[in-house]
C-alpha cells in the first residue's frame, strides 16, 4: 500500500471538492433564492482565472493578483445581472438557459479577444509551490493544502454570513418564500444581485485557485460546471450544507475512482478487461453516483421535502 | 336515508411541518346523497379533499371507498374507482379547446391512451360523451372555442363539465360557485340539483344559499375535526356549531 | 387546395426548395450546397424529435445530443469491426437509444424544473466522458469511418445525393409521425401534461409513464438522426454529443418556434445558415451568435412561429 500515493490522492479528492463546493455553493443559491438556471456561471469562474492572470504578471505578486481579481470578477458578475439576469427571473426556465448559454458564447469569445486562444499561465510564489511534510515520511503539495484551507475558510465565512447575518437571514428566507420576504419591506432586486454576485465572487475564486495548476484556458468553465451541476442535484438544490456534502464527496469518488478503480476491477477480471474498462466507468462514477440517490430522494439529499 | 356507506374516512392525521390541518376527523357518506362538508376557514376543508383524492397522503387514518381501502392509493389511480374531483382554482387546461378538455377527462377513463396515431378529437367514442357532458353544463355553444380566455363562470362550468364526462360514482366538488356572481351561482345550484340521486356528491361550499339548497346532510368541520353531521336542519340547530363556527354565513343562512 | 396562410407557403416554399436541392447542385456544380443541406436536414430531425419533448411536453432537456453521438457511434463502431449493415447499424442506433432513455428517464423524469435540466445535461456527459476514456473507439481523437451504411444493391449511400435524399425522406417521415403522434390520444395527454400535471392525475392518467414513453421516442427518432449523422460526416467523436451541442439543437427549437411542428425545421435551417454566414465573417463570429441568441430570448419569444402569425393548428 502506497500510503504516499494514497495520501496525495485523498488529498487532491479533497481540493476537487473544496474547488466544487466554491462553484456549487453561489449556484444552488441562485438556483434556490432565484429559481434562475445559470449555466454561465462556469464563464465566471472562466473570468476569475483570467484576471488573476493578467493581475499577477502585471503586478508580479500572486496574492495582489488574487485579491485584485476578485472585486474585478465581482463587477463582471454585477454587469450581467443587471443586463441580462434580471431581466429573466420572471421567465420561464428555458428562457435562463438559452440566455445563459448565449453569454456563455459571448464570454469564451471574447475572451479569446482579449486574451487569444492560448491559456495563461499563473506562476506560483517559491513558498506555495514546494511540498510540505505530514507526518512522517509523506510529502504533499503545499499549494494543494492552501487550496483546502482557504476554501474550508471560505467555506465557513459563508455558513456565518448565512446562519449569522442579517442578510443571511434575508437570503434563507427568500428562499422559502419571495413574495412575504419582499412584502416584508426587503429589497427583493437588491437582495437577488447581492445573491447573484457572491456566487460570481466564489466562482471566481475557484477559477483563481485552480489556474495555477491547470492554467487559466477558454472554455474551461464549460466541463466543471457540469460537475457541479452534479454536486446540486445530489445534494439538493437551494442547500448550502448539501452543497459542501456534495462537494466533498464528489471530489474524493471521482478522484479515488480515477486512481484506483483499475486496481480494484483487477480482483476480479482480467487485466487487460481492467484497463480498458476502468477508464470509462470512472469517467461514469459521479454520474452513476447521481443516478442512486435521486433514484431514493429525487430532491437531492438536503432538497426542498416533497413535490 | 337507508342508503349504504360509499365512503368512509376514520381518525384521519395530517400536519404540514408544524401546522395540523387534519386533527382526527371521521365521516361517513351514504350512497347517493348529497353531503356538504363545511366549516370556517382553515378548517381543513380542502386537505380533507386532498387527501380522499389522493394528491396528499395522511400522516394517520383510513380512507375506504366501497370496501376497499384507498388511503396510501396513488392519485391517479382513483379516478378509474369511479370518483371525480372539481378543483377549487380552476385548473382546466388553457391552451385546449373546450371540447378537448372534455375529451381528455373521457379518455382518461376509456382504457389506456397509448394510442399513437388515430386522432383523438376526430374519435366518436370519446366526442359523443364529451358533448354529451357540455351539453349538460350547458356549453356545448362553446365547444371549439380555446378554454382560456373564457369568462370565470364558463371555466366552472367547464370543470364540471370534465367531472360529468366521466359518468362517476363519487364526485367531489371543491367550491363549485366560487368567484361567481348571484346568476352564475344560482345556474350553478339548479345543474347540481339535477345530480341529486343519480349518484353520490362530497360538496365543499362557503355559499350557504348553496349548501342548503343542495344538501342531504352537512359535516361542519372546524380546525381539522368534525364537530357535527346530520341533516341541515339538525346542524341549524345545533348549539356546539353556532357557537364554533364563528362566521356571520351560518348565522344569516339560519335566520 | 386551401388557400394557405403565410406559415403553410413557408412551409411548402422550404420543403421544395430542399427536395429540388440536389437538381440545383448538379447544374451549377456547387457541392458544398448539397453537403450544407444534408447536414441542414439531419439537425432538422433531431430537432423535430426534441420538441416532441420540449415543445410539446414542455421536458427541457438539456441532453439531447447524447442521441446523435449515440446514432453516430452505432454506425462507427460496427464500421470499426468491419460491420457495414446499415439495418444493424440502425437496429443499433436506435435499440441503444431506446435503452438510453429509458434507464434515464426512469430518473430524471420524477425530478421537476432546474434538476430535470441539470440531470439531463449530466447524462450527456456522462456518455460523453465515457467515449472519451475508450481509447479503442478514438477517445478524444475520435473514430473515422470509411464505409457508409450498405442497404443492399439498390440504396448507395456512398453516393452523396443518395444520402440525401435519404435524409430528406427521413425528415419527411419523421414529421409526419410527429404530426400523427401529437394529434393522437398520446398526444393528448402529453400536451395536457405541460402545465397541469395535477389536474392531469386527477383525472387518471399516470403522468410519469407517459412522459417516459414520450422521452423514449424522441431519444429513438434522434438516436435514429445521429445514424445518419455519423455516415453523413464519417468521422464520429465524443464532441457531438457535448452539452453545448445539446444547447445548439434547444436553440433551433426555440428559434422555430416550439408550439409548432413545422418550426423546428426552420429553426435548424436559420441556425445553420447563420453559422456559415457569420464564420465566413469573423473569426469572433459566435460573439454575435451569443449576442443575438441573448437579444432573441429578451424580445422575440415564440421565435418564428410568431413572426409567421399564429399557428391554427397545434
Amino acid at each position: 500500500m502506497d500510503w504516499t500515493l494514497l495520501t496525495v490522492q485523498l488529498l487532491n479528492g479533497l481540493q476537487l471538492g473544496i474547488l466544487l463546493f466554491l462553484l456549487a455553493s453561489g449556484l444552488t443559491l441562485i438556483f434556490g433564492i432565484m429559481d434562475f438556471v445559470n449555466l454561465a456561471h462556469g464563464s465566471l469562474y472562466m473570468v476569475g482565472a483570467f484576471f488573476c492572470a493578467t493581475l499577477t504578471q502585471w503586478l508580479d505578486s500572486f496574492w495582489l493578483g488574487l485579491l485584485l481579481a476578485l472585486p474585478a470578477t465581482a463587477v463582471v458578475g454585477i454587469l450581467v445581472e443587471l443586463v441580462v439576469v434580471r431581466h429573466l427571473y420572471e421567465r420561464d426556465h428555458l428562457d435562463h438557459v438559452l440566455a445563459t448559454f448565449g453569454l456563455i458564447l459571448v464570454f469564451d469569445t471574447l475572451t479569446q479577444m482579449i486574451w487569444g486562444p492560448d491559456g495563461q499561465v499563473i506562476p506560483l510564489p517559491a513558498w506555495l509551490d514546494g511540498q510540505v511534510s505530514l507526518g512522517g515520511a509523506i510529502e504533499v503539495p503545499t499549494y494543494r493544502v492552501a487550496i483546502i484551507l482557504t476554501g474550508l475558510a471560505v467555506a465557513f465565512g459563508l455558513f456565518i454570513l448565512v446562519t449569522r447575518t442579517r442578510l443571511g437571514m434575508q437570503i434563507r428566507a427568500g428562499a422559502s418564500n419571495r413574495k412575504m420576504v419582499s412584502a416584508l419591506g426587503v429589497n427583493i432586486g437588491l437582495l437577488f444581485s447581492i445573491v447573484f454576485v457572491i456566487g460570481a465572487v466564489l466562482a471566481g475564486l475557484a477559477g483563481m485557485m485552480i489556474a495555477p495548476i491547470t492554467e487559466a484556458s477558454i472554455g474551461m468553465g464549460n466541463q466543471i460546471i457540469i460537475v457541479a451541476f452534479v454536486v446540486i442535484v445530489i445534494g439538493g438544490i437551494g442547500s448550502i450544507k448539501g452543497a459542501f456534502i456534495a462537494a466533498i464527496l464528489v471530489g474524493l469518488i471521482d478522484t479515488m475512482g480515477r486512481s484506483y478503480l483499475d486496481a480494484l476491477f483487477k480482483m476480479f477480471m482480467s487485466a487487460q478487461n481492467a484497463e480498458t474498462s476502468a477508464p470509462a466507468v470512472s469517467a461514469m462514477l459521479i454520474y452513476i453516483l447521481m443516478a442512486v440517490i435521486l433514484a431514493v430522494r429525487p430532491s437531492g439529499l438536503f432538497g426542498p421535502r416533497g413535490h | 336515508m337507508g342508503e349504504s356507506v360509499i365512503l368512509s374516512i376514520k381518525d384521519l392525521y395530517k400536519s404540514f411541518g408544524g401546522v395540523v390541518a387534519t386533527n382526527g376527523l371521521s365521516l361517513d357518506v351514504l350512497e347517493r346523497e348529497v353531503h356538504a362538508v363545511i366549516g370556517p376557514n382553515g378548517a381543513g376543508k380542502t386537505t380533507l379533499v386532498s387527501q380522499v383524492t389522493g394528491v396528499v397522503l395522511p400522516d394517520a387514518g383510513q380512507i375506504v371507498f366501497r370496501d376497499r381501502d384507498i388511503t396510501r392509493m396513488p392519485a391517479y389511480r382513483r379516478p378509474h374507482l369511479g370518483m371525480a374531483r372539481s378543483f377549487q382554482i380552476t385548473s382546466i387546461i388553457q391552451d385546449m379547446t373546450v371540447l378537448e378538455n372534455v375529451v381528455l377527462a373521457v379518455q382518461a377513463k376509456a382504457g389506456h391512451s397509448y394510442r399513437f396515431w388515430e386522432p383523438a378529437i376526430a374519435d366518436d367514442q370519446l366526442t359523443e360523451p364529451a358533448m354529451r357532458a357540455l351539453t349538460q353544463v350547458g356549453l356545448e355553444p362553446e365547444a371549439m372555442q380555446i378554454a382560456g380566455p373564457l369568462s370565470h363562470g364558463e371555466h366552472r362550468q367547464l370543470e364540471l363539465a370534465m367531472v360529468l364526462a366521466t359518468d362517476p360514482e363519487l364526485v367531489f366538488l371543491d367550491e363549485p360557485t366560487a368567484g361567481m356572481g348571484r346568476e352564475d351561482s344560482a345556474r350553478m345550484v339548479s345543474m347540481l340539483e339535477s345530480l341529486k340521486g343519480s349518484r353520490t356528491v362530497i360538496l365543499v361550499e362557503h355559499d350557504m344559499d348553496a349548501v342548503f339548497a343542495l344538501a342531504d346532510r352537512i359535516t361542519v368541520m372546524v380546525e381539522g375535526r368534525a364537530i357535527a353531521t346530520g341533516t341541515p336542519d339538525v346542524i341549524r340547530a345545533d348549539r356546539s356549531v353556532r357557537e364554533a363556527y364563528l362566521g356571520e354565513d351560518m348565522n344569516t343562512a339560519i335566520e | 387546395m386551401k388557400s394557405l396562410t403565410v406559415r403553410g407557403w413557408v412551409t411548402l416554399g422550404v420543403l421544395v426548395a430542399l427536395a429540388l436541392l440536389p437538381v440545383f447542385v448538379s447544374v451549377t456544380g456547387r457541392e458544398f450546397f448539397l453537403v450544407l443541406a444534408t447536414r441542414l436536414v439531419i439537425l432538422a430531425i433531431a430537432a423535430v424529435s426534441l420538441n416532441l419533448i420540449l415543445g410539446y411536453g414542455r421536458m427541457i432537456s438539456f441532453g439531447h445530443a447524447a442521441y446523435l453521438g449515440i446514432g453516430a457511434y452505432a454506425v462507427g463502431i460496427p464500421a470499426y469491426y468491419e460491420i457495414y449493415n446499415g439495418f444493424i447499424q440502425i437496429g443499433i442506433a436506435i435499440g441503444v437509444s431506446v435503452a438510453f432513455a429509458f434507464l434515464t428517464g426512469l430518473v430524471c423524469l420524477r425530478t421537476r424544473g432546474v434538476n430535470f435540466i441539470m440531470i439531463t445535461m449530466a447524462f450527456s456527459m456522462m456518455v460523453f466522458f465515457a467515449f472519451v476514456s475508450i481509447e479503442e473507439y478514438g477517445g478524444d481523437d475520435g473514430l473515422v469511418i470509411e464505409v457508409r451504411s450498405e442497404f443492399g444493391r439498390w440504396l448507395n449511400l456512398e453516393n452523396d445525393t443518395v444520402l440525401y435524399y435519404v435524409c430528406f425522406v427521413s425528415l419527411l417521415g419523421v414529421l409526419y409521425l410527429i404530426r400523427r403522434i401529437v394529434h393522437s390520444r398520446f398526444g393528448m395527454v402529453i400536451q395536457g401534461a405541460r402545465g397541469n400535471e395535477g389536474r392531469m392525475q386527477s383525472l387518471g392518467f399516470d403522468t410519469f409513464r407517459y412522459r417516459l414513453v414520450c422521452y423514449v421516442i424522441a431519444g429513438a427518432l434522434c438516436g435514429y438522426a445521429g445514424a445518419l449523422l455519423g455516415n453523413f460526416t464519417s468521422f464520429i467523436s465524443p464532441e457531438m454529443m457535448d452539452w453545448t451541442r445539446s444547447g445548439e439543437l434547444i436553440f433551433m427549437v426555440v428559434l422555430g418556434g416550439t408550439s409548432s411542428l413545422f418550426g423546428p425545421v426552420l429553426g435548424a435551417g436559420l441556425f445553420i445558415l447563420l453559422e456559415e454566414i457569420l464564420s465566413g465573417f469573423w473569426l469572433y463570429w459566435q460573439l454575435i451568435f451569443g449576442i443575438f441568441l441573448i437579444l432573441v430570448v429578451l424580445f422575440a419569444k415564440g421565435g418564428i412561429d410568431s413572426w409567421l402569425g399564429r399557428n391554427p393548428e397545434r
